[in-house]
């Protein structure tokens, strides 16, 4: 471990962040721990805000990180309310929002992304994007407001899940999405989308896949409420909620100049150094997978406490005294629920792969469906996903941690 | 140390099966069964592990 480091500074207190410190002080570094968060209140557990929360079942105080309770033991400097404005990779100084500065022998970015929004609609009331607590509370204070008819903009796993939150709670939903089927960018135009446009379709929600949003319009003036979303083939959504879930860019406007490396993310290597001395994780980075032998940058829960963790470690690492930076090679893994479904992917797989069932049937009752699909890529296993089947993803997982191999993962029947 | 799952949490998404399938498994019937409620102590980093990767946090260590 590197004895030089007096000062290590995480910028981030979210999952990524958080695990990063909690790595650093397991591997027995007792140095200067500082985290800053430009949030005043450490974030909260992301997962709840587009189900729990929204459907009114889990406190929103409950909402808490699973790091938040050992806080104290991780003896951590924690900044809260202080946004990093510049970064230097030369002498690993940051500087603060009052022009306060701090260094570090090492630094974590861990700083995540925020939601894309549609252009034009910022000044609109009843239009929400989802990422904080405060998202979560004010898209439920509007649900509350009943009677609402509530459109989702995006059939990515966030507008799914508010989209079956809201129909929980008996509203109106329509939900919008311009790709031929939910999520075809990532699982093609294949079973998967087919399967969860039809969960949604079954349980109420009108969905409109294929096309495009051309304006969303309210009444006039300040304070204006959203009232009608058009669309390019000319059909009107009328519309008192609006919830737009259309992905996320990672923050990494502070980082110009700094001289790291940028573009969908912070660059890292293999071993997720993006600088001497300078490690990044969670929602920000995009590293080169050498499982995968390809770049990625992960926005799911789990993959940023094990990334977070991986790069905390990372920089402890004495490569000057030949101690080895291990590659990070994981297997990310997500889950969604969406009503009472549970649906998880272990695995990376893109649009273009052959998506092939492997338990279970499609042909029964939608709503009650249980059922496992793995994505071929060649001779490769690139995911496998299944819907209330959690046992295979992880068992899939498991055999992807050792080899890819379509047989290997999938056996050789499939 | 005593392994304590709160099964009114507890959704079998498995993480924990994936970090120490010796101690957690989830079987056919997705029902979450812990095989060893009292790991011995050179499992207790893994057992770290699966109660931070909870997506329900619902695995907590006792002693």
């Amino acid at each position: 471990m590197r004895d030089d480091l007096e000062r290590i500074v995480i910028v981030g207190a979210s999952l990524a962040g958080l695990s990063a410190a909690d790595a650093i002080r397991s591997a027995g570094w007792d140095g200067h721990l500082v985290v800053i968060d430009s949030a005043t209140e450490l974030p909260s557990d992301r997962p709840p805000l587009s189900k729990q929360v929204l459907a009114g079942t889990m406190e929103p105080a409950a909402a808490v990180q699973p790091l938040t309770a050992r806080l104290d033991e991780l003896d951590v400097d924690l900044v809260l309310g202080r946004r990093v404005e510049g970064f230097s990779v030369d002498d690993l100084r940051l500087k603060f929002d009052n022009d306060h500065e701090i260094s570090g022998d090492g630094v974590v970015i861990a700083t995540g992304g925020m939601p894309r929004h549609l252009p034009g609609t910022e000044s609109l009331a009843g239009v929400h994007v989802l990422r904080t607590l405060a998202d979560s509370l004010a898209i439920k204070a509007d649900f509350n407001a009943a009677p609402r008819r509530v459109a989702v903009v995006g059939a990515g796993f966030i507008g799914a899940e508010v989209a079956a939150s809201a129909r929980g709670l008996g509203l109106e939903v329509t939900m919008i999405d311009a790709l031929s089927s939910p999520m075809a960018n990532v699982f093609g135009d294949g079973m998967v989308g087919k399967y969860v446009a039809d969960l949604h379709r079954v349980h109420g929600v009108d969905v409109r896949l294929g096309v495009g949003v051309a304006a969303i319009e309210g009444e006039s003036g300040d304070g204006a409420r959203v009232e009608r979303i058009v669309m390019d083939d000319g059909s009107v959504i009328d519309a008192d909620v609006v919830v737009v879930g259309i992905g996320v860019v990672p923050n990494i406007d502070w980082l110009e100049g700094s001289g790291l490396t940028l573009g969908n993310g912070v660059m890292c290597d293999e071993t997720l150094l993006a600088a001497p001395g300078v490690v990044a994780a969670g929602d920000v980075a995009n590293w080169l997978n050498p499982r995968f032998g390809e770049r990625m940058r992960v926005e799911h829960w789990d993959h940023a406490i094990d990334q977070g963790a991986a790069a905390g470690r990372r920089l402890l690492v004495d490569v000057d005294e030949g101690e080895i930076a291990a590659p990070y090679a994981p297997v990310p893994w997500f889950w969604s629920d969406q009503y009472d479904r549970k649906i998880q992917m272990a695995g990376r797989p893109a649009a273009t792969d052959e998506c092939v069932l492997i338990d279970g049937s499609l042909d029964g009752p939608v709503a009650e469906a249980k059922f496992a699909v793995a994505f071929r890529r060649g001779d490769r296993c690139t995911g496998v996903l299944a819907v209330n089947r959690p046992r295979i993803v992880v068992a899939a997982r498991m055999k992807m941690m050792e080899s890819l191999d379509w047989s290997h993962v999938v056996g050789p029947s499939a | 140390m005593k392994i304590v799952v709160d099964y009114d949490l507890c959704e079998s998404n498995a993480v924990c099966m994936g970090i120490a399938p010796d101690v957690f498994e989830v079987r056919d019937d997705d029902f979450l069964y812990v095989l060893q409620e009292n790991p011995s102590e050179d499992m207790r980093d893994k057992m770290l592990e699966a109660v931070k990767r909870c997506p329900k946090q619902a695995i907590s260590i006792e002693g």
